[in-house]
Formats: C-alpha cells, sequence, structure tokens
C-alpha cells in the first residue's frame, strides 16, 4: 500500500481531475488574457477567445509558446502578477546570451514545495528521512526546489549544493544521509570518489536517490543501485513551467514519471506538426500550467521528447505518467545538469573573435562526469606568431564560457577546415556520451 | 632593416610539417630559417623564405592560417659570449624579447639571430647605436 502526501488529489478518479483542469485552465486563461498583452495578441492572433474553450480537447486550439517567447519577453514580460507579489525569481539558460526568467508568488512557491514533497513521498521518502540535497543551489531551480519541498514534508534537508565531491563524502557518511538528490552521472562519481577513499556506499545508510536534470538510462539506474545500494528514482522538472518536481517516478512501479495534473496539463505532439500523437507514442512533451500566478505558460514547447500514458498505475495515483526522457527537439545539450544551447557558446566566439566561428562541440563522459571540448578553427584574425598570445586567447573563451553557462570546458585550436562543413546547417555538437 | 617572417598555424598531428614544407617545395620556395614553438595541442611554425608573400599566398591556398609579422636578424661574432654582448644591451635598454632563434646558416664569421620584438623599432634603435649590426632582409632572402 502506497503512502500519500496528498492523497485526495494525488488519487482523484479521472473524470473529476480532468473536470478540475478544465476549470483552472479557463481561470488561467482569464489571468492570462487581463495580465500579459502576449497572450492577448496570441490569442487574438490564433483567433480563440478563452470564454469559447468547452473541454480539454479544446486546448489544441491554443497557440504554443516558445523559448523564443519567453526571450522575447526578456526579463518580465510574461509575468502575471505585478512585481510585488513575487516574491523569487529563477533563472535558467537562454538559447543566446541572456537567461529565460521565471518569477513566483507566495502561493506559487507553496505549490511548488507541496508538489516536491508529493514527489518525495512518491519516490519512497518520509518524515525522518535526511536528504543530502546536492542539486546546486542559486538561479538553478534545482537546489531550492527540493529544499522547500523537504521543509515542507518535514524531512531534514541538507543544502550541501554541488561541488566538494570529498566533503560531500564525509557529510553523508557523518551525518547519516538517507536520500541523494542530484545529477545521475553524479551520485555515480560520488559512489566512484567514496570508493577511492576506501568507502563502500552500499554499506551507508542510502536508502533511497532522486535523480533528475539530465537524461539518464535503465542501464545507468542498474549501475546506480548496484554501487550505491539505494532506490534509483527519476525527477523531471524545468524552470519554465516550475522547476524540479513537475513529475516523478513512484518507487512502487518505477515504471513512468507520474506528472501532477491537477497543476498542470500534458500533451504529446509531433514536434514537426504541433499535432498530438496517440498515448504511448514518442513526441515532444508540451505543458500548460493551470495555477501558476507568477508565470503561467500556455502550450509552453518543453522540447523533451517522452510518451505518456493515462493507465492506472500500481502506486494508485491517478495521474499520467510519462516515460523517460529519450532526447530533445532542439540542439539543446545537458552537461552536468547544466543545459547548454550551441548558440551561447557561438554568441560568446563571436565576441571573442569578432567574426562568425567555426567551431565543433565535443560532449564526452569520463570518469562519469561530463565533459566538453570547444574546438575552435584558428582564422587570421586570432592567430598570432606568440604562443602565449593564443593560450591567452584559449583560456579566455574557457573563462567567458565559465562565467557564463557555469559549465567548465577546455578550448582547443584546430587548424582551418579541419571541422566539417555539411550542407545547409552546420554540425556544431558531436555527443560521444553513451548513457 | 626589418626581414620579414611568416607563421603558420599547426595542430599536433603528424604529418602537418611534412605538408608545410611540400606545399612550399612545390612553389619553389627556399627556407631560410625556421623555428616551431609548441604546446600540447598545437603548434607555432615560424618561417624566414626568399619569397614571404609568395609562401603566405601558397599555404592559404592550401587552407593553412598563415601570418606575416617583422624581425630581426642581427649578426653574432662567433666566439664565446656573442650573444651574451647583445642581450647585454637588450637588458640595459629594457628591451623585451619576445622570442629568438638562431639562423642555420653563417653569414662570413658570424652566427645570425632572428629576434621578435614587441616594440622594434625602439630595438633596432638601441642595437644599431651600440654598434651591433643588423643584416638587411634582402641579405638574408638571397642567401
Amino acid at each position: 500500500m502506497a503512502t500519500y502526501f496528498n492523497e485526495e488529489f494525488e488519487t482523484l478518479p479521472r473524470a473529476v481531475l480532468e473536470a478540475l483542469q478544465l476549470k483552472r485552465l479557463q481561470m488561467t486563461l482569464e489571468r492570462v488574457c487581463h495580465h500579459v498583452p502576449f497572450y492577448k495578441r496570441s490569442f487574438e492572433t490564433a483567433n480563440v477567445r478563452p470564454d469559447q474553450l468547452r473541454s480539454l480537447d479544446d486546448v489544441r486550439r491554443l497557440p504554443f509558446t516558445t523559448k523564443q517567447d519567453m526571450r522575447d519577453s526578456y526579463p518580465y514580460g510574461l509575468f502575471a502578477a505585478p512585481m510585488e507579489d513575487i516574491v523569487r525569481i529563477h533563472a535558467s539558460s537562454g538559447t543566446t546570451g541572456k537567461p529565460t526568467v521565471v518569477g513566483y508568488t507566495r502561493p506559487d512557491i507553496e505549490t511548488w514545495s507541496e508538489l516536491m514533497a508529493r514527489s518525495f513521498v512518491t519516490a519512497g521518502v518520509h518524515k525522518g528521512d535526511i536528504i543530502h540535497n546536492a542539486y546546486g543551489y542559486g538561479l538553478f531551480t534545482g537546489g531550492l526546489g527540493a529544499h522547500y519541498g523537504a521543509e515542507k514534508l518535514g524531512a531534514s534537508v541538507i543544502p550541501i549544493s554541488g561541488g566538494n565531491t570529498k566533503r560531500q563524502i564525509m557529510i553523508m557518511q557523518d551525518f547519516g544521509s538517507t536520500v541523494l538528490t542530484c545529477t545521475p552521472s553524479y551520485s555515480l562519481y560520488l559512489a566512484e570518489e567514496a570508493q577511492a577513499e576506501g568507502l563502500d556506499m552500499r554499506t551507508g545508510k542510502l536508502r533511497v536517490g532522486i535523480f533528475g536534470a539530465e537524461p539518464w538510462s535503465e542501464a545507468m539506474r542498474s549501475e546506480i543501485e548496484a554501487n550505491l545500494g539505494l532506490d534509483a528514482i527519476d525527477i523531471y522538472g524545468l524552470s519554465e513551467i516550475m522547476g524540479p518536481g513537475v513529475a516523478i517516478e513512484c518507487i512502487e512501479a518505477k515504471q513512468g514519471l507520474h506528472i501532477w495534473e491537477d497543476h498542470f496539463i500534458p500533451e504529446i505532439i509531433n514536434p514537426e506538426t504541433g499535432e498530438w500523437v496517440a498515448d504511448g507514442e514518442k513526441g515532444e512533451l508540451v505543458i500548460t500550467t493551470i495555477t501558476k500566478q507568477g508565470i503561467p505558460l500556455i502550450r509552453y514547447r518543453t522540447r523533451d521528447i517522452t510518451s505518456i500514458t493515462r493507465e492506472q498505475c500500481v502506486c494508485g495515483r491517478t495521474h499520467a505518467r510519462i516515460a523517460r526522457m529519450s532526447g530533445r527537439s532542439d540542439d539543446m545539450l545537458i552537461i552536468r545538469g547544466v543545459n547548454v544551447f550551441p548558440s551561447q557558446i557561438e554568441s560568446i566566439l563571436v565576441r571573442v573573435e569578432g567574426v562568425e566561428p567555426h567551431y565543433l562541440l565535443i560532449v564526452d563522459r569520463k570518469d562519469n562526469l561530463d565533459t566538453l571540448e570547444v574546438q575552435v578553427e584558428v582564422n587570421e584574425g586570432i592567430f598570432s606568431d606568440e604562443i602565449k598570445v593564443l593560450q591567452a586567447l584559449s583560456r579566455q573563451i574557457e573563462k567567458e564560457i565559465k562565467d557564463m553557462l557555469g559549465v567548465t570546458c577546455t578550448v582547443k585550436l584546430v587548424e582551418p577546415k579541419t571541422i566539417q562543413r555539411s550542407e545547409g546547417k552546420a554540425k556544431r555538437v558531436q555527443d560521444n556520451r553513451k548513457l | 632593416m626589418k626581414v620579414e617572417q611568416i607563421s603558420i598555424f599547426i595542430e599536433n598531428k603528424s604529418g602537418r610539417l611534412a605538408e608545410i614544407t611540400r606545399i612550399l617545395g612545390e612553389a619553389a620556395i627556399n627556407i631560410r630559417a625556421l623555428s616551431l614553438a609548441d604546446t600540447s595541442d598545437f603548434g607555432i611554425l615560424r618561417l624566414i623564405v626568399n619569397e614571404a608573400e609568395q609562401a603566405k599566398l601558397v599555404l592559404k591556398e592550401k587552407g593553412f592560417t598563415v601570418n606575416k609579422t617583422e624581425v630581426v636578424a642581427v649578426e653574432v661574432p662567433d666566439q664565446p659570449g656573442g650573444l651574451s654582448a647583445i642581450l647585454q644591451v637588450l637588458d640595459r635598454e629594457q628591451i623585451n624579447v619576445e622570442y629568438m632563434y638562431a639562423f642555420v646558416e653563417r653569414c662570413g664569421g658570424n652566427a645570425v639571430i632572428i629576434f621578435r620584438f614587441d616594440e622594434i623599432d625602439k630595438a633596432i634603435a638601441a642595437l644599431t647605436s651600440n654598434g651591433i649590426k643588423i643584416l638587411e632582409g634582402e641579405r638574408l632572402y638571397g642567401m
């Protein structure tokens, strides 16, 4: 028998759940029509009026919202609440230099905390657990999102954040952590570092690991569970929609991630045509938020590829399940949990070099850590007969990428024309990771 | 008083040096002096050739990144302390040497050293006023 954080809402009969969704959707549409000029315009252009929406199927008639729309409205243009009601601001990678900004009202933070608390319980965590929260704290939603959920649940949370692995291992050991939250690759790195120190994580107190912020696989789950001696649970979230806790696997089934449908309406579309695909078929996940106040988003294109099932789950929750993310419908990379768009690196190179750069991003995973090599062709504009000038250039690019994106990389200068040119769209990424 | 030097960017992979010398050979360009500076990833080949502009052109055609810079060729007495005397002059005048390399051929009884300075005119003035002989480019290219 599963335990719930909010049994009533987590197990609502689907008919009741869908009626609630429709009501909340209508309220959200009213809200954005009144407070967000972008939506007023885009609904007018699409010739839809919120009060015409009669059923959930009608959601298909609404226009999409994209990351580009968020960029065009940078920073606060899509906010539906006045700034005096916004109590928190987070941001994530935009496709170019400017980040994607989101704002939360106090009720938004309350909702997020509840959904994250629900997610913890769904993963088998309860009051009394000691949660080692190694997601980064800061503009990234991972750290604070998990933190507030843990407190809402009443568990003990250690806000360790990222980095300093040796200290993480010591604290996990000494503080008796029972739950680990971080990226799946970092959990393997932790286990490996612990082993190097003569510690066996399998014999520690860790019981549950909640892993997200980057794609992983069933093979990685087996490896993590074997190396850390815990149940490895997949969690999904994105800052545009809320942050971590949008969807999570239940420990009973580990078969798809329950998406909290009393707050979100998920759709799976064909990324080319924008049309719905059938349940069980792969497509792009589109989410509409139906309770958010700070920045409600209508039919947001997540660009994450998954599928959906509305079949009853053994855990008793009625909320639909989305499959493990299997890719992206754009060129975004996730490197050590950080979202990176090739265009962001390109804009840094343009600034440094002053010309259209030829570059290639090579992503790999070595000892469970993602690595990024940026190959840059040396043209006459940046070439010098002095070694130190070229080395300083490499370091400058590395530093700017680190400063802008928070990702450590190595720059490799290469001869002109060594990076493959292709017809039409240039190949900018070589991802050698095998998940 | 200045000598034209071409520098070429090369990745640290086999056959690049051979490729460059082959291209120059086929274009009937003669290498007078060379130096190779390298790091673990890349190197910079610096050449003094009889036809700098032509060499730059043919290498660029083959896709290499090539720059032209001006350097100074100094005649050094081929005897103990010969180079030291020159470096002492530069030190006294506070002139920084970015890099230097020795000429492979000899010029009479003297050796030739190629210097790359940041402040090339100041360096030339300091050297000549101290009686140090600087070789003209034309003489070097035609050696």
